[in-house]
């Protein structure tokens, strides 16, 4: 049995004994390892560029997702009341269903100026409800309110709810929507208050 | 007989001698652990192991009826309560599943935790799991927001609000939380992916990692006081413990592992039939705004933290502490990796823990509760107490109109119903006088709206007149003590005359008598 075992065990042949004593030869087979990981290293950067940018696609300027989208005639809309009106996401897929159905207040103030109010909480974004009989916006989440201006009333939020930009073309209300407003993206649509009467609107 | 057994270890053989299995498993199965393991305490890891692969399970099972489109996933969820045999029963176990998984591992981690069981050399498991709690947790939202319904959409919507704070990016991350712009279809894609591929594949090869540690360093020894853990020592004195002490882990403490897995695993059941599958509630629809989105048990604490934070503070909040909270959790096995095990001599750690489990006991059940939230209905909904109002004159009658057309009973109950927001008005006239109730009404203040510009001077006048009634029979209305004195000594330098005109004025008289 012991004989059988020794060629198992073989004395170190003449190339490894150099091997580990002359490290030049060893490294050609360290070099072509090392030389194949480089190899799938450039591969591997190669490959994750396209990937970051396919992960990446969805991160793009807020301008290139709004568009001008109509609320319908104004006359839908009477002077000195808030209403609630409907509109389609303008970007939209065929496979968003009711996803793409979005609400926003219309506010008419006067016979050619409107304000037109985001349904989202500026504090977290749940719906916010308006009551006419007390001109007061309610958030059913955390209790933010707010004035018929738009103005925050009291609770968490830090400032007035979200307007969106608007225009009249030939009797149709239009708004420039395509977005979720939040904290981050809605600092160019208004100017950002708590004080009422603030707002900034293309005519 | 005799054949077919032979038979039978043959083809064992075949298999053993290619597969090579026997070694290792035998290893791991009939590995000594310390005779006091064998507890009731230590069966909490491997019911979470047990829950998951139930997850994994029933996961696949509804994969095979679910739609990952944001238009359709809604009616494929209504098709598994409605119309697929039991389909019902297996989204209940998988919804309950869930609830249990996460609640096990919580446990788990607090036994962990008290038992001294991270510290050397358990240090990285402890770390692994961290990160196993954390991916539960994802898994818990991200489950949540494919049973696409209302609350699955403003979810996301708070999410995306959330991480809208972020500076610089904040607006990049949520295009890329939501896929796209608003939430839609890309929303529900990436989120399916997440629950479906990202997460249980993290999950099962951290599983994987975790538990071959258990096996490779031993399941912690019981804690005793006065034994302290030396990283020069510790690995000798455990060796000693298991040969001494040790009996193998199958079927020493291993029953009670499977008993306790296979009772959690009827508790998941028994919960699916009695109280069944976890909604869908209504249509992700946005432009349906009678709605009141809640989160999910889990994270209802979140919610509650929410909106007891003043304003200023939130937004840091929400960016530093749940970071600072992990760094915490990954901390501690390198902040206490020696010293006792035993919770009898470590007191900081059972306050920890009872302090966070209490201060998330009392944020659930806010949160449950939401006393923060007005009561959008309540202004129609709830007639007041006939008794308030029964001889009450026109004008409190006119009062108690503007109150409740108002929406102020949103916020504002009276006999017991109404909102919360704001303080309960029953004896509201017996902490603010007359003057004190018109000015909060017309400058509102602390969480009140003010009401000046949306009251005309007579309605305020009339909702005056109401609160001043509503106090206790037995107690009179609070009132203005100079102008008390100063109507009183009108009174007396003209006998005749009546003194005060007011109601108010009349029933506090006697006692302002010398």
């Amino acid at each position: 049995m012991t004989i059988e075992i020794q060629p198992a065990n073989p004395e170190p042949t003449p190339r490894d004994a150099a091997g580990s004593a002359d490290s030049a030869l060893v490294s050609r087979r360290w070099l072509l390892f090392k030389a194949a990981i480089a190899l799938n290293g450039l591969v591997g950067i190669a490959l994750a560029v396209p990937v970051l940018r396919y992960l990446l696609a969805p991160w793009k300027k807020d301008s290139s997702f709004t568009s001008w989208t109509s609320l319908g005639p104004i006359d839908a809309f009477p002077a000195g009341e808030t209403r609630l009106a409907y509109y389609r996401n303008p970007s939209l897929n065929p496979w968003d269903g009711q996803t793409g159905n979005v609400a926003c207040y219309v506010r008419r103030e006067a016979n050619r100026q409107f304000k037109v109010f985001a349904i989202n909480c500026a504090h977290l974004g749940c719906p916010v409800r308006w009551f006419p009989q007390s001109q007061l916006f309610m958030c059913p989440c955390h209790g933010g309110v707010y004035y018929a201006d738009g103005s925050r009333a009291s609770g968490p939020p830090e400032r007035g709810l979200f307007t969106y930009n608007w225009q009249v073309v030939s009797g149709d209300l239009q708004i420039d929507a395509g977005q979720m407003p939040t904290l981050s993206n809605s600092a160019e649509l208004v100017n950002i208050s708590t004080t009422p009467g603030d707002h900034k609107c293309s005519a | 007989m005799q054949r077919m057994k032979q038979t039978a270890v043959r083809v064992y053989a075949w298999f053993e001698h290619r597969l090579q299995l026997e070694g290792p498993v035998k290893e791991a199965v009939l590995h000594q652990v310390p005779r006091n393991t064998a507890s009731w305490w230590y069966v909490f890891g491997s019911a979470a192991f047990t829950l998951l692969f139930l997850q994994i399970f029933t996961g696949i099972l509804l994969a095979l009826v679910y739609v990952p489109s944001a238009g359709e996933a809604w009616n494929s969820l209504n098709t598994l309560n409605h119309h697929i045999p039991l389909g019902w029963f297996l989204r209940a176990m998988h919804g309950w599943g869930s609830n249990f998984m996460v609640a096990i591992v919580l446990i788990h981690m607090a036994q962990v935790f008290l038992f001294g069981a991270y510290k050397y050399p358990r240090e990285l498991t402890w770390t692994v799991g961290v990160f196993l709690l954390l991916m539960t947790l994802g898994m818990a939202f991200t489950g949540q927001v494919l049973r696409f319904d209302q609350d699955a959409y403003w979810g996301l919507g708070i999410g995306a609000s959330i991480v809208s704070r972020v500076p610089f990016i904040g607006g990049g991350l949520v295009h890329l939380l939501l896929g796209g712009p608003i939430i839609a279809g890309a929303t529900l894609s990436r989120f399916f992916a997440l629950h479906v591929f990202v997460i249980p594949g993290a999950l099962l090869l951290f599983v994987m990692a975790h538990v071959w540690m258990v096996l490779k360093l031993g399941v912690n020894d019981w804690p005793m006081p006065g034994r302290i853990v030396r990283r020069e020592t510790y690995m000798e004195e455990y060796h000693h413990l298991t040969h001494t002490q040790g009996i193998p882990f199958v079927p020493g403490a291993f029953w009670k592992d499977l008993t306790f897995s296979g009772a959690i695993l009827a508790a998941v059941a028994v919960c699916a039939l009695v109280f069944g599958p976890f909604g869908p509630s209504g249509q992700p629809d946005p432009s349906i705004i009678q709605t009141v989105p809640k989160p999910d048990f889990f994270f209802l604490w979140i919610y509650t933290i929410l909106s007891y934070l003043p304003p200023s503070m939130e937004t840091p909040f929400l960016l530093t502490v749940p970071l600072l909270a992990i760094a915490a959790l990954l901390a501690v096995p390198f902040i206490a990796a020696e010293g006792e095990k035993s919770w009898h001599r470590r007191p900081v750690a059972v306050l920890m823990v009872s302090t966070i489990a209490v201060s998330w006991g009392v944020l659930t059940q806010l949160g449950t509760t939401t006393p923060w939230s007005p009561h959008m209905s309540a202004w129609s909904g709830d007639p007041l107490p006939v008794n308030r109002i029964h001889d009450a004159t026109p004008l409190v009658r006119q009062g108690a109109v503007v109150f409740q057309s108002k929406q102020c009973r949103n916020c504002h109950s009276i006999g017991g119903s109404g909102g919360e927001r704001g303080p309960a008005l029953d004896a509201v006239a017996t902490r603010l006088t007359i003057d004190q109730l018109r000015f909060k009404v017309v400058t509102g203040g602390g969480n009140m709206p003010a009401y000046g510009k949306n009251l005309s001077p007579p309605e305020i006048e009339a909702l005056v007149s109401f609160l001043e009634t509503l106090h206790p029979p037995n107690e009179p209305p609070a009132y203005d003590a100079s102008r008390r004195a100063i109507e009183a000594s009108q009174a007396r330098s003209a006998p005749g005359a009546q003194p005060g005109s007011s109601a108010a004025g009349q029933r506090a008289q006697p006692s302002l008598a010398p």
